[in-house]
């Protein structure tokens, strides 16, 4: 494989394509909503009205506003909620302009679409995630191309770190200090291993990279894996996500025959394998040092850091591990410059942050939006508040390791360090509204009954401050807790996030400690007078 | 836990059984590699349905392992079952989306209409209830899947009706 062989697949791949392309949603969410059976519909409908020349049906990735699915896209017309039924207007629509489709029309120009800049999701709901000739006919693998023959490991580390690109699992460290300090490892072999093990509850933005973009992910893993001297990578996902395990399988089958994966990539001297390692359904395994356990074979427990992975990983060996999301930003830092990137997001926070947007909101669905944007455009203009004209409350972030922010707060600009400030985390990107009708208290205790049930058990604090903790705010909801009971929360919630081992303890308390800060009065009232 | 002795399962029973060549197949794939264990034991439940004794004692001697080690990951993780699942599985999403619109309430309905909880197959062996901490439908909280198929939008009286026709069945 050479770049003049990429460039004549991206260009017979052009030249076969159909003039007009209806696209729909081929992720899990629309799925769901059966756009199998709309897609049918409308290949059925194309025969039928004698198009099958000039009109193809494509399946691509998400198309972000999954509330309102199946979506389907017709020459740039998004159409909301389509039913098989709606197939022939939808199809009869394209030659005339008269008829008006029967789905409901949706706008790109709406808040929901009109602030996001996509730069991760840049190929989601526009390629067929199970092609790899349309991730090529896009630019795809260009950059890995370009980074073997033209720059050396150095350069590409020094491109990343010039990004000002920081790690989206949600810790936020800096990904060219990670890369660099793998790559000085003298000891190998050395790994490289992709996050997916999506766990927050009420996140999915991992998920739809991966269904929408696998490709991206592969070539971002390549990249990094030049950069820091690995020969071998593991992307680690959660056996919750049939979907995304399938289409990995099949990106990782397709790049070894076009020989993109395998040994002396693009004619160079750089061998890269890429093997799939499905979960089980433990949380904990989230966390770096749980998760290289479980790639080894082992029960998910953590271990003390240091050492990091970045000195001893995997079977003690350097170990580089990102988030799903910052590999995905790789192959646009590296073709656009990381002086590009940096130009974009806050001072501290660079580039875009994929968000889930869920919960009590009307809008549902993934947005990506330049760090620093404010809650209240992605909650209220994105948003659009709640459905049912209630009052917005608050936004939980970070999942069970985060805390919530309530409106007063909306005009925050959201970045590593203001979601910080305000005792919650950026998280992987799950974003959770909730409004008047829910009880903050039984929140907090849903988070804690969450970690009770996902601690691994291995230290002490974890292991039976969580049930404490949970048994606690069962009593405060009960309306048997007295102001005494209140302190020992606080108390015991202090304790259980200094002394836990990994970060699953050290937050699990932070859902409580945020709630109390901001919804105090709501465990008052809950109190024995 | 209480102890519990374990009988070598005899070779002519998995002989017999020609769900342990496929097993064989996964591990002779991974070079019998010892990191190779969560695999085989999702290939294990795939094909048996459920972790008996004698398989998790096959796959122990087939990878060189102590069985306690292999017990103990199948216990470790959620996904692995060591009891026998119904003939129809309904898992209720518990991820914060699905909670805050009202997650919980679908559990009850299944508890007060049927007796079944969590984690508990109905008495004839035809549906098992599970819940999942999230399985990333949210835009179309609350979801369910049944029998593997992700349903989004449930109300206490879907999950009832579906719930009702496979015990009909």
């Amino acid at each position: 494989m050479e770049f003049s062989e990429l460039q004549r697949i991206a260009a017979e791949y052009q030249a076969q394509r159909k003039p007009i392309r209806i696209r729909y949603c081929h992720a899990a969410g629309c799925q769901s909503c059966g756009s199998l059976a709309v897609a049918e519909a409308l290949q059925r409908e194309v025969s039928a009205q004698g198009l099958t020349e000039e009109v193809e049906v494509c399946p691509v990735g998400c198309m972000r506003l999954c509330g309102r699915g199946c979506l389907v896209d017709i020459q740039g017309k998004l159409y909301e909620r389509v039913r098989p039924e709606d197939a022939p207007s939808l199809v009869a629509s394209i030659k005339d302009d008269s008829i008006t489709p029967t789905a409901p029309a949706g706008s790109y120009d709406h808040p929901f679409f009109a602030y996001q800049l996509p730069i991760v999701l840049e190929n989601c709901g526009k390629i067929n995630p199970e092609e790899i000739d349309e991730y090529i006919a896009v630019g795809g693998y260009q950059q890995l191309e370009k980074v073997l023959h033209s720059m050396t490991p150095q350069e590409v580390i020094r491109e990343i770190t010039i990004s000002g690109l920081r790690g989206r699992g949600g810790a936020g460290y800096p990904t060219g200090l990670k890369w660099s300090t793998v790559a000085k490892m003298p000891k190998t072999p050395k790994y490289v291993v992709c996050n997916a093990d999506e766990g927050d509850p009420g996140a999915f933005m991992d998920r739809s990279v991966l269904e929408s973009d696998p490709h991206r992910v592969l070539e971002g893993m390549a990249i990094a894996a030049y950069a820091v001297g690995a020969n071998q990578g593991y992307i680690y996902v959660r056996a919750e996500y049939p979907l995304a395990i399938s289409r990995l399988q099949k990106a990782i089958q397709q790049a070894k025959r076009r020989e993109i994966l395998g040994s002396q990539i693009f004619g160079s001297t750089f061998d890269f394998k890429i093997d799939i390692r499905v979960g089980a359904g433990a949380f904990v395994c989230g966390e770096e040092t749980a998760l290289m356990a479980s790639i080894e074979g082992k029960r998910g427990n953590p271990r003390p850091r240091p050492p990091y992975p970045a000195e001893s990983g995997l079977w003690g060996c350097p170990t580089l591990i990102n988030n799903v999301e910052t590999f995905a930003n790789v192959v646009p830092i590296i073709r656009e410059g990381g002086e590009w990137f940096s130009g974009i997001g806050t001072a501290t926070s660079k580039g875009t942050k994929v968000f889930a947007l869920t919960g009590k909101v009307k809008n549902t669905g993934l947005i990506e939006v330049p760090m620093g944007t404010t809650l209240h455009r992605i909650v209220m203009e994105m948003g659009e508040g709640c459905a049912d004209g209630k009052k917005v409350k608050a936004v939980q972030t970070g999942g069970p390791s985060g805390g919530c922010v309530p409106v007063e707060y909306f005009d925050t600009p959201v970045d590593y360090e203001s979601l910080k400030s305000l005792g919650t985390i950026m998280g992987s990107g799950g974003m959770i509204v909730v409004d008047e009708d829910t009880n903050m208290v039984g929140l907090a205790r849903y988070y804690m009954e969450f970690c009770r049930g996902e601690t691994c058990g291995k230290c002490i604090p974890c292991r039976t401050g969580t049930v404490q903790l949970y048994q606690m705010l069962t009593k405060i909801l009960s309306g048997e807790a007295t102001e005494k009971d209140l302190e020992s929360l606080r108390q015991l919630s202090a304790l259980v996030k200094e002394t836990s081992l990994c970060g699953l303890g050290q937050t699990a308390p932070n859902p409580v400690l945020s709630t109390l800060r901001f919804f105090e009065q709501e465990y008052k009232q809950l109190l024995k007078s | 836990m209480a102890t519990k002795t374990l009988e070598k399962p005899t070779s002519q029973q998995q002989e017999k059984d020609k769900r342990f060549k496929i097993l064989d197949v996964v591990i002779k794939k991974n070079h019998c590699r010892q990191d190779a264990l969560i695999e085989v034991l999702h290939k294990a439940q795939s094909t048996f349905g459920y972790l008996e004794d004698d398989v998790l004692l096959y796959i122990a001697r087939q990878l060189k392992l102590p069985p306690s080690e292999v017990f103990g990951v199948a216990t470790f993780y959620h996904l692995f079952s060591l009891k026998p699942a119904g003939a129809h599985s309904c898992v209720i999403c518990l991820g914060t989306a699905c909670y805050v619109k009202d997650s919980p309430r679908l559990l009850e309905e299944l508890a007060v209409s049927f007796n079944l909880h969590p984690g508990e197959t109905t008495p004839d062996g035809k549906v098992s209830l599970m819940t999942a901490r999230c399985i990333g439908a949210c835009g179309l909280a609350p979801a369910a899947i049944f029998d593997g198929k992700v349903c989004g939008k449930q109300t206490p009286e879907s999950v009832r009706t579906q719930v009702q026709n496979w015990l009909e069945e």
